[in-house]
């Protein structure tokens, strides 16, 4: 057995299984947007536009999940400084709850100031304090925003993987391949959200198109990491024997990877495949956390 | 600069009296479960089941019975192992979990946002919310005590001196005498976690035991979380650096396309 089963059970449900997945699409989205902002052409725009739109909302409901779920959630500056010593910070970089805490305030940050450049660049911006600050990340500033703002985004998809590894859970701890999935898991949420949100913004079909091709490819690596990470389990796999397991296999792998795979090599109606990749990811989170959270430890140590 | 402090607990001398578990509920104003009106577990004279944020002492009871007239009773009061190499303490982002002049480790109330990110971490269930606070709590020693020259209310409530309190190397000689002594009689006892280069560093609150940890709800090898950090990490970089590949092929493979470049096969 491995000694993971000793350990007690977080309480992390659903605010942080909300979280892990707009996390997961805003960091994806963000990072595909600045990729696209840096080497795509001008008739890729909307997309961009899109992208750092959903990174910015993404980061502003991920902060509110995060503090709506502390026990204290005014204390939630603690994370960021040290409260008996304030203005000194309060930064542990082996901890990456800690780390992800200035990662996440960080990316927010940069993600608003490429969404506001974004909607100043289409001219709807009205408020004239948002109108100006919009007005100065354009050209070659907003690339570099956006660019740091990519980074950071596809760091928060990852380090919410790691985050469940650098503990002692069930599951969790049990793989060392749970950040590398949620980075692909992002990446493909990511590319499924700007699929069916840039239409709205005039993207063009070819650009959708070049969405739904790395949407393809994402999805590939998505279901190689998750085999590999199911492989890495060992004999902790039997954690899978039950509702969860049966959620991962035919809700993650089914309905989240194959069928929408399956949709985008036939170049069917992307807005279901892109849904589908979404459900699927959600229900990823959904399942890896809700399975450990699950096990009662003094069960499992009576052998019962 | 005082001692490292700790506790030595012999469990073959607990009689599972729970006076610890009062003694401590008692000392540190710990509430009732559910008002006080408490479910009983059904299957087990402990009722009390787990360590948590209002249980900071459970007296563990074993029961390894093959039938009605052979069988025995294990009892351990269990408690935080104040590790040496603490893992709550490695991930607190907030630096509510600190480690005292005593070699303990204690989790500031005020100073704790109630993350839970300690109760992944620690390898033993040891620490949960107290919803009261809406912290996380566990046994602090009795820090408070023994800042005034107390002895943890546990320890001083033990009828039987299951519960050992001291200096750690002291209690150390000790433990080894009694399992030499019980070792003489025939009976398989072993230390647990008195090693200090054993694993977490030792832990200063360890355990005299006569059957396999896992029994008594201890892990066999506990580690600290932060074991998978490098790891995780580097793979999470290299899928990003994969994914990253992967999106820019496919760009450059567009742009060459639009420029009539080598048509499908310009992709490098």
């Amino acid at each position: 057995m491995s000694d993971t089963f000793f350990s007690g059970a977080p309480h992390w449900t659903w605010f942080i299984i909300l979280y892990f997945f707009v996390g997961g699409i805003a960091g994806g989205a963000c990072f595909l947007a600045a990729v696209v902002d840096w080497f795509g052409g001008p008739e890729d725009r909307p997309v961009v536009r899109t992208g750092y739109s959903v990174a910015a909302w993404g980061a502003i409901l991920s902060g509110a999940l995060l503090t709506i779920d502390l026990g204290r959630p005014l204390r939630f500056w603690h994370m960021l400084f040290q409260s008996a010593n304030v203005p000194a910070l309060m930064f542990k970089g082996w901890s990456p709850i800690s780390f992800g805490a200035w990662a996440i305030l960080l990316f927010g940050l940069f993600a608003v100031l490429s969404a506001l450049g974004g909607a100043a660049e289409e001219g709807r911006l009205h408020n004239p304090a948002l109108r100006a600050v919009g007005g100065v990340v354009q050209g070659g500033l907003a690339k570099v925003v956006g660019g740091v703002a990519g980074l950071l985004g596809i760091f928060i998809a990852g380090y919410t993987g790691i985050l469940l590894s650098v503990t002692n859970r069930p599951i969790w701890a049990d793989s060392p391949w749970l950040g590398a999935l949620f980075v692909a898991s992002g990446a493909s949420t990511g590319a499924a959200a700007l699929i069916l949100l840039a239409p709205g913004r005039g993207a063009t079909e070819q650009s959708l198109a070049r969405l739904s091709a790395f949407d393809t490819k994402a999805l590939v690596v998505e279901l190689l990491v998750l085999v590999l990470f199911v492989a890495s389990l060992g004999s902790v796999n039997r954690v899978w024997i039950g509702f969860w397991g049966l959620v991962l296999l035919v809700g993650v792998v089914g309905l989240g990877i194959v069928a929408p795979l399956r949709l985008h090599l036939q170049r069917r109606p992307l807005a279901s495949a892109a849904k589908l990749v979404l459900l699927g990811g959600f229900l990823l989170r959904v399942a890896t956390i809700l399975a450990s959270e699950g096990i009662e430890r003094y069960r499992v140590a009576a052998g019962m | 600069m005082p001692e490292p402090m700790g506790f030595f607990t012999d469990t073959t001398v607990c009689i599972g009296c729970k006076a610890c578990e009062v003694a401590c509920k008692e000392w540190n104003q710990l509430p009732a479960e559910n008002g006080g009106i408490r479910e009983l577990s059904g299957d087990s004279y402990d009722n009390t089941r787990r360590l948590d944020g209002i249980h900071w002492r459970h007296v563990r009871f074993i029961e390894q019975f093959k039938g009605p007239y052979d069988g025995r009773w294990l009892m351990m009061s269990d408690v935080c192992k104040h590790c040496v190499q603490a893992g709550c303490l490695e991930v607190c982002p907030t630096g509510a979990i600190i480690r005292t002049e005593f070699d303990t480790v204690v989790i500031q109330s005020d100073v704790c946002n109630g993350c839970r990110a300690c109760i992944a971490a620690c390898p033993f269930g040891v620490i949960d919310i107290n919803p009261v606070s809406g912290t996380a709590q566990k046994c602090t020693l009795c820090y408070d005590r023994l800042k005034v020259g107390l002895e943890p209310a546990c320890s001083k409530a033990c009828p039987t001196d299951s519960i050992q309190f001291g200096a750690i190397t002291e209690l150390r000689t000790r433990a080894q005498k009694r399992v030499d002594q019980l070792k003489s009689q025939g009976v398989k006892a072993e230390l647990y976690g008195a090693d200090p280069n054993g694993a977490l560093g030792g832990l200063n609150s360890f355990y005299l035991l006569v059957d396999q940890p896992e029994v008594y709800g201890l892990p066999r090898d506990p580690q600290l979380p932060t074991r998978n950090l490098a790891m995780s990490s580097s793979l999470s970089v290299a899928s990003a650096a994969v994914l990253g590949v992967l999106a820019l092929v496919g760009l450059r493979k567009r742009r060459m396309d639009d420029m009539g470049g080598p048509g499908e096969g310009g992709s490098n």
